[in-house]
């Protein structure tokens, strides 16, 4: 065993555990911390697979700016045990079956790897900077474009929900 | 309402210019002031090692006198007790023995006199109020204390010192006030 | 094992750095604190500690030692690891960005030629983003641990202004590496050597980037996460002792790391205008290299304080406003124009 494939293991260890803790923690607040940690072995990954660029916009984007908004927000809600939503059987039982159907998905489709096609650690360079932007400013423009279109459509949505409400309240103190 | 003073000034309510709204030429404004108070004189005293002289009409602790020779002025006649507003001293008067005459100027004397240093307030009115010059607000002011008993003043703490034995603490401690003509 | 295959010297070479580096921005962050005071006395016509030694000068010792000896709270209902790791994590997050800042030119040393940071990577600037974006966390940890309303409106306080500020300086970035094209501050550093400073070509864009390093370092005016009237001590209003200690030390730590970024992102890092480093020995290079750059540095500092005692703290809706509906539009703006310059030039 060399140091890689060590550290490789101890890296998914590490983020399996943290996700099931994510899962199985009673707080919101624990959980939101537990999938922090699991963004920061995800990021691990993304630095064995020569990916840096990735891994640090992985850790700006979601470790840095989306789960301190889910922290706020869960913080601010106060969540606890009086406040759960009431689960019924059958709700249970939906649950257990997508989650189910879900795992047998992942399942087959870890069994359908070739396994002559290994992934080769700290080589390549499709996560770095340079790569990433030009597949992304020409190979993949269109695309990107349209994603952008769509990003603008829900920022002007978050928008105009703020806006409504705002109204709605100066309305009343009118 | 009628103004009392012509020193009230309307509150300016226009719309800022485009230059007000950018509050930046307010904000270099604001820290050029600041700045410049880095090349101004401190006021601040650095105090146990340089004292601020008192003013010469200062109401420090009491100071029972002596004379020249070192006799007690005091003669107990109780004018400064009548005369205190804060009822902060007692005395004890007692008749001069044949032989104690270089201890205590006139015949009759305070045995005890005692001075709360917790009541007083350093009005000087007992000053005022003695004939005989024995008594005297003085330059400095009361220590701070663990106990309250430690505020009650008894003949030995407000005696001063001794003018022929210990001639320089006697100078220190008469200071720099006005001499007052004695009464006699 | 491939850890051995690495040559022994580097990586003694490196922990030595590491260490050097850490503690004296632990040194330079308690002076910093010592500086504090004394320039708040000074522009206020006060003296400033002068007690605790010469000038005052063991003053931040006497500090730290006070803070030692106080007693250990922890409230009772508060999760007591959160509560421990909220500091922890802010000194961490506050010590993290040393790693990637070019501290000097190499020096040689033992015939070894020796360079003078931690790591180069090729993301350096994106580094220090993910780190400073990650500050935000220690300070949520710990507020929400510590149980108390004020704690927790302080950390919530600290998220959204740290979330809203940290665009602003993103795309006051962008304008920045367009006309670098690196990412890597070494190259940066390099790119502005003899004056050519980055501050000429993007001086909006450092106005946007200074505004946002003092928000993102939670300094007045942006002080608003520990404002003192209104949330009492805001998220450390629960700490005691050392952990006290830490968030406040963090805060400096922080202060003195977003100075050397300014200075190496915008005023040439280690660059010593009107000095030829190409004719002195490699050594002296690097001294001077250092000095310009811890002179940049004060300099830096000593506008953080200066500001804090001029400019009231924001009203926190004026805080809003000022990020999202001023600083950012003006970033985009500035990325605009700056892409419209490259492309003028380079057509």
């Amino acid at each position: 065993m060399n140091f890689t494939t060590l550290v490789f293991i101890i890296l998914s260890l590490l983020t399996v555990v943290s996700a099931v803790m994510m899962i199985a923690s009673k707080s919101p607040v624990h959980s939101v911390l537990w999938l922090i940690v699991v963004f920061f072995t995800i990021s691990g990954h993304y630095i064995m697979l020569n990916a840096q660029f990735l891994a640090i916009v992985n850790i700006i984007v979601y470790a840095g700016a989306i789960m301190v908004l889910f922290l706020f927000v869960v913080m601010l809600m106060n969540l606890n045990a009086d406040s759960e939503p009431i689960k019924n059987y059958r709700i249970q039982l939906i649950g257990i079956i997508s989650g189910g159907v879900l795992l047998l998905i992942l399942l087959s489709s870890v069994m359908s790897i070739d396994k002559s096609q290994l992934v080769e650690m700290k080589v390549g360079d499709e996560g770095l900077i340079k790569s990433l932007g030009m597949n992304l400013f020409k190979n993949y423009l269109l695309p990107f474009e349209i994603s952008s279109v769509l990003f603008l459509s829900a920022m002007i949505g978050a928008v105009v929900i703020g806006k409504k409400e705002d109204e709605a309240e100066n309305k009343k103190v009118n | 309402m009628q103004a009392l003073t012509d020193k009230s000034k309307q509150v300016s309510r226009k719309p800022m210019n485009f230059m007000e709204r950018m509050y930046l030429p307010a904000i270099f404004k604001g820290m050029v002031i600041t700045f410049s108070h880095i090349f101004k004189k401190k006021p601040t005293i650095n105090y146990p090692e340089k004292k601020r002289p008192f003013s010469p009409v200062f109401r420090g602790l009491q100071i029972l006198n002596r004379d020249e020779e070192g006799r007690e002025n005091c003669t107990a006649c109780g004018l400064c007790a009548v005369a205190c507003p804060a009822e902060a001293i007692t005395m004890e008067a007692a008749e001069r023995q044949p032989g104690e005459e270089n201890l205590y100027r006139e015949e009759k004397y305070a045995a005890k006199y005692e001075i709360n240093m917790l009541r007083c307030i350093f009005c000087g009115l007992c000053e005022e109020a003695c004939p005989k010059d024995a008594i005297y607000l003085s330059e400095t002011f009361t220590p701070a204390d663990y106990q309250r008993k430690q505020f009650i003043y008894s003949k030995n703490d407000l005696l001063i010192p001794h003018p022929k034995e210990n001639p320089t603490a006697y100078q220190q401690a008469l200071g720099n006030r006005p001499k007052r003509e004695s009464v006699i | 094992m491939m850890l051995l295959s690495i040559d022994l010297g580097l990586v003694i070479e490196k922990l030595v750095l590491i260490v050097v580096v850490i503690s004296a921005s632990l040194v330079i962050a308690m002076y910093t604190t010592f500086a504090e005071r004394k320039v708040a006395a000074i522009l206020q016509d006060r003296r400033g500690p002068n007690r605790a030694g010469p000038f005052g000068l063991l003053q931040p010792l006497a500090d730290g030692l006070k803070l030692f000896f106080k007693e250990e709270i922890i409230p009772n209902l508060s999760s007591k690891f959160l509560f421990i790791l909220g500091p922890a994590l802010a000194m961490m997050t506050a010590m993290m960005t040393s790693a990637v800042i070019p501290w000097g030119d190499k020096i040689e040393l033992f015939g070894r030629s020796i360079s003078l940071q931690i790591a180069d990577i090729n993301i350096g600037v994106l580094y220090v983003f993910g780190v400073v974006s990650l500050g935000v966390y220690g300070i949520m940890i710990g507020s929400w641990a510590s149980n108390n309303k004020f704690s927790l409106l302080g950390g919530l306080r600290a998220a959204s202004q740290i979330i809203s500020y940290e665009l602003a300086m993103g795309i006051s970035m962008i304008a920045l590496l367009m006309v670098t094209g690196t990412l890597s501050l070494k190259e940066m550093v390099l790119q502005q050597q003899a004056g050519n400073w980055n501050v000429i070509y993007q001086p909006l864009g450092f106005l946007i980037f200074l505004i946002c390093a003092f928000a993102e370092c939670n300094r007045t005016p942006f002080d608003l996460p520990e404002a003192e009237n209104e949330l009492i001590g805001g998220y450390h209003t629960e700490y005691s002792s050392m952990k006290l200690g830490f968030f406040l030390f963090a805060e400096y730590i922080n202060m003195f790391i977003s100075s050397v970024i300014m200075a190496t992102l915008f005023f040439g890092g280690y660059d010593m205008p009107f000095v030829n480093e190409t004719l002195l020995s490699p050594n002296m290079a690097a001294l001077i290299g250092i000095v310009a750059l811890m002179g940049k540095v004060i300099c830096f500092i000593f506008l953080f304080m200066w500001v804090r005692w001029t400019i009231p703290r924001f009203r926190y809706d004026q805080l809003m406003h000022l990020g999202w509906r001023i600083l950012i539009p003006l970033a985009l703006f500035n990325m605009l124009l700056t892409g419209g310059v490259i492309l003028y030039f380079h057509k």
